[in-house]
Parts: structure tokens; sequence; C-alpha cells
């Protein structure tokens, strides 16, 4: 079998006696999306907030590649290939979508200043190929729409070259049509190579997008199933109980 | 893609769209001309005389300098409250320096070339150290910038007070005393020559960044536009340039000026007054801060950091240490301020800059700066400075009482934010 992209062994971390994440070990694999489920305060955001460089963990081990991994904040993140799609749509609301595509990876001339019209030129070219319709290049990102805004998110994680791509609940902000577009967009990454970490409530979601998922409740990892295998209340015994099915083991 | 466009036929309102100015800067243009109209018609034209501009010029300058700075500080979601009591401190140290600690300590005589640039460097070092801490205090300790610098503004005027034992320090170094407006001009050759220099190289930007957008195949705007912009700027500079150039020197000064060379004035001999160096350095400051703002890493995580700092962070910036930057180069420009403050005055006063913060906040805010972080312009802060002093400046020639004056200075603060939220919530803005 191949190796796989991520793995983060026995993680461990504790927020002033609480143990947000007890023990947890995931895995994930090159063109797969990995659904991460649980209740709120199950600690799949605390999990992934490690992968991300966001949180550090108190104990365990992330191998990307087979390799171990020194991840101490998000910079250190984006050197793995990690990029991060966030429910809050991590843009600056103030700036335009070029300056938010290419933000602490600026262009610049070879006098050191930024270049604006090539990153103005190069969002154009990647807007053009993951959302024609997005036309608002020279506005704040404040004036554009949930899906507007959430391509601008995936383009910038498209465009460095992500192997690795984690989306904390991506269409919770979006209607119908713009979550039928970025549910197109993640089977053209899987297609691409790349494994994506899915986090979300839609139990419907998961089971349409996944091909695995990773079960939390209270900290600790109940069981990771194939969406194949198990039924909708299959995963939600296992969300609501922390109960495995019987016939669904990896 | 159907739109079709007659050129030369737009209604006016399309015209400003293909000029593509800013609104925001169109409306703050609009109600300085209006003061300025107001005021010249009340005073019977004094107003617009070349004397006149250029005292509100020069008087502008201090608190225009600390504008730019305040500017990135609001921006980032900051507050500077101590700006006029930083000044105090510079000052006080610059002027112990040149009169007293240069002279006695290092044996330097007074009048002694390097006495002026070592009295200058000590009193930026000063503001920039100073304002690191606050911004240490405020980025890495996390207490609120509000907090730091309010104690900023008792505590660093009060150390200059002991730093000068209360005295009023003067006369001070001849050089330093250039920067201060009146005393130190260019006169009107070299004032030509800058502003033909300055000139050229706006309509090289102009033209230069046009070609940049045409090689990426970006629209640009139509080449009349090009060429009324080109013109407007090439005016604005000239004309500034020829109005400080009519302002002449009284005989006074020009009797002094041969007498300290032995000769005495020609017949019928003039010279106009031309740039100062206070108001060529603010324009240095201005250029240096707008590139800055636009062209810089630093500069685009300031509005980034402003805008959704849990953002800035996640993208890898370390807001933290922006933080101890911003505030620095707010110390930094404090002490190019009292610099031209203590030079204007020829002399340091326990009092100089004294209720400067409020100034400094006010022309930032009244130039569109918005105190929810994220927005801000260099110009429109530069813009504010000017409609405030030209207020002031107006008020006091047509005899309105000081209290008076500063109530009207507060109601045009407050009209000014809402009638920009008032503007924001029409466009749909936050």
């Amino acid at each position: 079998m191949t190796t796989p992209l991520v793995e983060m062994k026995d993680i461990r971390i504790s927020f002033g006696g609480v143990r947000a994440v007890d023990g947890v070990s995931i895995d994930l694999y090159p063109g797969e999306v990995v659904g991460l489920l649980g209740h709120n305060g199950a600690g799949k955001s605390t999990l992934i907030k490690v992968l991300s460089g966001a949180y550090r963990a108190d104990s365990g081990e992330i191998l990307i590649e087979g390799r171990k991994a020194d991840i101490r904040s998000p910079a250190d993140a984006r050197r793995y290939n990690i990029e991060t799609i966030y429910q809050t749509l991590a843009l600056a609301d103030n700036l335009p979508a070029p300056a938010n595509l290419f933000l602490g990876r600026e262009l610049r001339d070879r006098w050191g200043f930024l270049d604006d019209d090539r990153m103005e030129a190069e969002t154009r070219r990647i807007m053009a190929r993951l959302n024609p319709n997005f036309r608002k290049i020279k506005e704040p990102v404040s004036a554009l729409s949930g899906g507007q805004r959430q391509s601008v998110a995936i383009a910038r994680a498209v465009y460095f070259n992500a192997k690795i791509l984690i989306m904390d609940e991506p269409t919770a902000a979006l209607g119908v049509q713009e979550t039928a577009m970025v549910a197109e967009l993640i089977q053209q990454l899987k297609a691409q190579g790349l494994g994506i970490f899915l986090i979300d409530h839609d139990i419907h979601a998961v089971m349409k997008m996944c091909d695995r998922a990773h079960v939390m409740k209270n900290g600790q990892l109940v069981g990771t199933v194939r969406i194949a295998d198990v039924t909708e209340d299959d995963l939600l015994g296992m969300i609501i109980l922390g109960k495995m099915p019987e016939r669904a083991v990896v | 893609m159907s739109e079709v466009t007659h050129p030369g036929l737009g209604s006016r309102r399309s015209m400003v769209e293909q000029l593509q100015l800013d609104m925001r800067l169109l409306g703050m243009l609009g109600a300085f001309a209006l003061v300025i109209l107001v005021f010249t018609v009340a005073t019977g034209g004094t107003f617009l005389t070349p004397r006149n501009i250029f005292n509100i010029t020069i008087q502008t300058v201090s608190v225009a300098i600390m504008a730019t700075g305040m500017v990135f500080v609001i921006v980032m979601r900051h507050i500077d409250l101590s700006v006029g009591s930083l000044l105090a401190m510079c000052s006080a140290v610059m002027a112990m320096t040149q009169t007293q600690w240069l002279p006695q300590y290092f044996g330097l005589p007074l009048g002694h070339w390097a006495i002026a640039p070592l009295a200058i460097l000590a009193g930026l070092v000063t503001g920039t150290a100073i304002g690191a801490l606050h911004g240490w205090l405020a980025g890495y300790q996390g207490i609120p910038s509000f907090i730091v610098t309010l104690g900023g503004l008792l505590i660093w005027r009060n150390v200059a007070w002991y730093t000068t034992r209360g005295q009023t320090i003067g006369p001070l170094d001849q050089t330093l005393i250039l920067f201060g407006g009146a005393e130190g001009i260019l006169f009107p050759t070299w004032s030509w020559i800058i502003g033909i220099a300055a000139t050229l190289v706006a309509l090289w930007a102009i033209w230069s960044t046009r070609k940049r957008k045409e090689s990426h195949g970006f629209p640009v705007k139509p080449l009349w536009a090009e060429a009324v912009l080109s013109a407007l700027a090439a005016g604005a500079i000239l004309g500034f340039v020829a109005i400080l150039n009519a302002y002449q020197l009284p005989p006074g000064r020009l009797r002094r000026m041969f007498e300290a060379r032995g000769e005495t004035v020609p017949e019928g001999y003039s010279i106009g007054h031309g740039l100062p160096i206070s108001v060529l350095l603010l324009i240095l400051v201005v250029v240096a801060m707008t590139v800055i703002a636009r062209k810089t890493r630093f500069g685009r995580y300031i509005y980034a950091t402003g805008g959704n700092p849990e953002a800035a962070a996640l993208s890898g910036i370390n807001t933290r240490w922006l933080t101890v930057k911003v505030f620095a180069l707010m110390g930094f420009l404090c002490g190019l301020s009292a610099l031209v403050a203590q030079a204007r005055l020829q002399n340091h006063g326990n009092d100089i800059g004294t209720l400067d913060e409020l100034r400094v906040i006010a022309a930032a805010v009244i130039g569109g700066t918005a105190l929810a972080g994220g927005v801000g312009t260099i110009y429109g802060a530069i813009l504010g400075a000017l409609i405030m002093q030209s207020l002031q400046s107006g008020m006091g020639m047509v005899g309105v009482d000081t209290p008076f004056q500063n109530i009207v200075v507060g109601l045009v603060l407050v009209l000014a934010v809402w009638i920009d939220a008032a503007y924001r919530k029409r466009l749909g803005v936050r």
C-alpha cells in the first residue's frame, strides 16, 4: 500500500485541564477525501488546528509522506504544502482578491516592492479556471458573496500547490448553488491527487463527498469507517452514541 | 460584454468614473475647497494671499507628519494618545543635546557643524525607542494601546520636564532652525528646480503605470483621462511652487540678509520665499509613507491585520512584531515633528506639542481613516490636517473667539465621520 500523505499519531492537547484531544490517531491518503465528524466540542477542530499549525500538540507526532514533520506555526504548515480553508473564511475583508490570495506570500518585483499587477494577472488566471463567473478582482472581498469569497480561499490553496487541504465547514456560509460549486471543486482537486480533510456537520454532504470518515467524541476517536460500508444512521450512531457499527471495521 | 462605450459622449458622472478618481478623495477636496472659499470671502481675499498660504503650510507640517504615522496605527486597530507628549520628549532630548550635553560632555563648541545632525539623531532615536516600547507593551504584553499610550501621555511630557528641569531651552542651533519653516527656505530658483523635477517624476509615474498595465493586458483609462490627470498633477505641483515663490521676503529680513554679507540691498530688489525645508520634509515623508502603504509587504500586512487580525496571523504574519514596528515608526515620526516644531518656535518649551495627539488623530479621522481598522490613506490624513489648520487660521483671521474655534473644529470632526459613515452605508460597505 502507498504511504499515507498524513499520519497523526496519538495526538494529545489540553486546555487548562480539559483534554480537548486525547490520544487520537488519524491518517489521509493521496486522492482521498476524509471526513472528520463529531459534535461541537468533540475535538475535531482542535485536532486539525494542530496539523495547520495554529495549535501545538502536548504530545504525539505528525508524519507527512512518511517523514516526521515539525509544525510549529501556520508558516511551517505551508512549507509542508498544507493549506487550510477556514469556516470563518480567513480573508482580510478590506483587501481585494489578489491581496488575499497572496497574503503572506506576495509577489515582488526586482526592487522588492509588491508587484500588484502580476498578482492581479495570476489571480485572473486561476479564477478563470476555478470560478469563471468571478469578476470583482479589484473590489475589497467584503463586497463578494459567500461563494465568491470561498473560491478566493480555495484559489489560494490551489495556486500554492497544496498537497494536503484542510476544509473546515467549507459550505457552512454558502447557498445551494455555491455549495454545489464547492463540491465540484473538491472532486476536481481530489482527481488531481490532493488529500483533503473535510470537517462538516452535514452528514449528507459527507456521505456524498468523502471516501472515509474519522469520527470523534469527547476528544477521543470513536473509529474510522469507509463511507461505502456504512449508512447515515451508522454515522449518526457513532457521532451521538460513540458506538461503532458492527460490520464496518477498517 | 455587450456594453458599448461612446467616447466623448459620457455624462458627467461617467467622466468621473473614467478618470477613476476616488469619490472619497473628491469629497475631501470639495470640503477643503469650501473652507477656502468661505474664508476667502469672509476675509475679503486675504485668506488666499501667498503669505497666508505659506503660513498655513508651515503650521500644518508638524501635525501632518505625525498624522501619516497615526494612519498606520489606527488602521492596525490601535491608537496612540502619546504623540504630543512623545514630541515634547524628543524635543527636550534634542534641545538638551544641542545646547548642553554635546558642548559640556563632548566638548563640541556651540555652533559646531556636527551639533545639528547629532541632536536630530538623538531625537529620532529617542522617539523610535519609546515608540517601540509602546508597541512591545501593546503587541507582546497585550495591554490595550489606549492604556499604554494614555500612560505615555502622562509619563513622557513629564520626563521631558525633568530632562530640561522645566526650563525653556534656547536659542537653538542655527542649522537646526532651518527645519522650522520661515527661517529655512529654498528661494525661487531651487523651488522651481524641485517643482519641475517632482512634476517629471509624477508624469513618469503616471505613464509607466499605464505601460505596465497595458503589458499585462489590463484595461487602462482612456488617453484623454490620463492627459487630464497628468495636467492636474503638473498644475498642482507647479502652482503650489508659484504661490510660495510669490510670497516676497519682508524688507527687514532682506536687509538683515544682505547685512550679514556686508552688503546693502540694491534698489528695488526683492525675492520670494519659495519652498520651506520643512514642507519639503513633509512631502518626502508623505511619498515614503505612501510607498510603504501601497508597495511594501510591511504596509500590506498593516492593512491586512487591520482588516482581519486572525486571518493575518493564519497567513503567517507576525502581528505582534508588526505592532512594534508600527509604533516605532510612529515614534520616529514624532521625533521628526519635534524637530520641525522646535525649529519653528526657535526654542524648546514645556508645552510644546500640547494637545497634538488630538489634532493628529482628528486629521487622520477627518481624512477617512476608520477607527474600526483596515481603512485609511496617507493623502487623506494630509488633507485632514490641512482642513483643520485652514479652519483654525481662517477663524483666527476673521476674529472668531478661541473657544468657539475649538467648538467648530470639534463639530467638523464629528460631522466628517458622520458623513463618511452615511456614505459607506449607502455603498453597503461595512
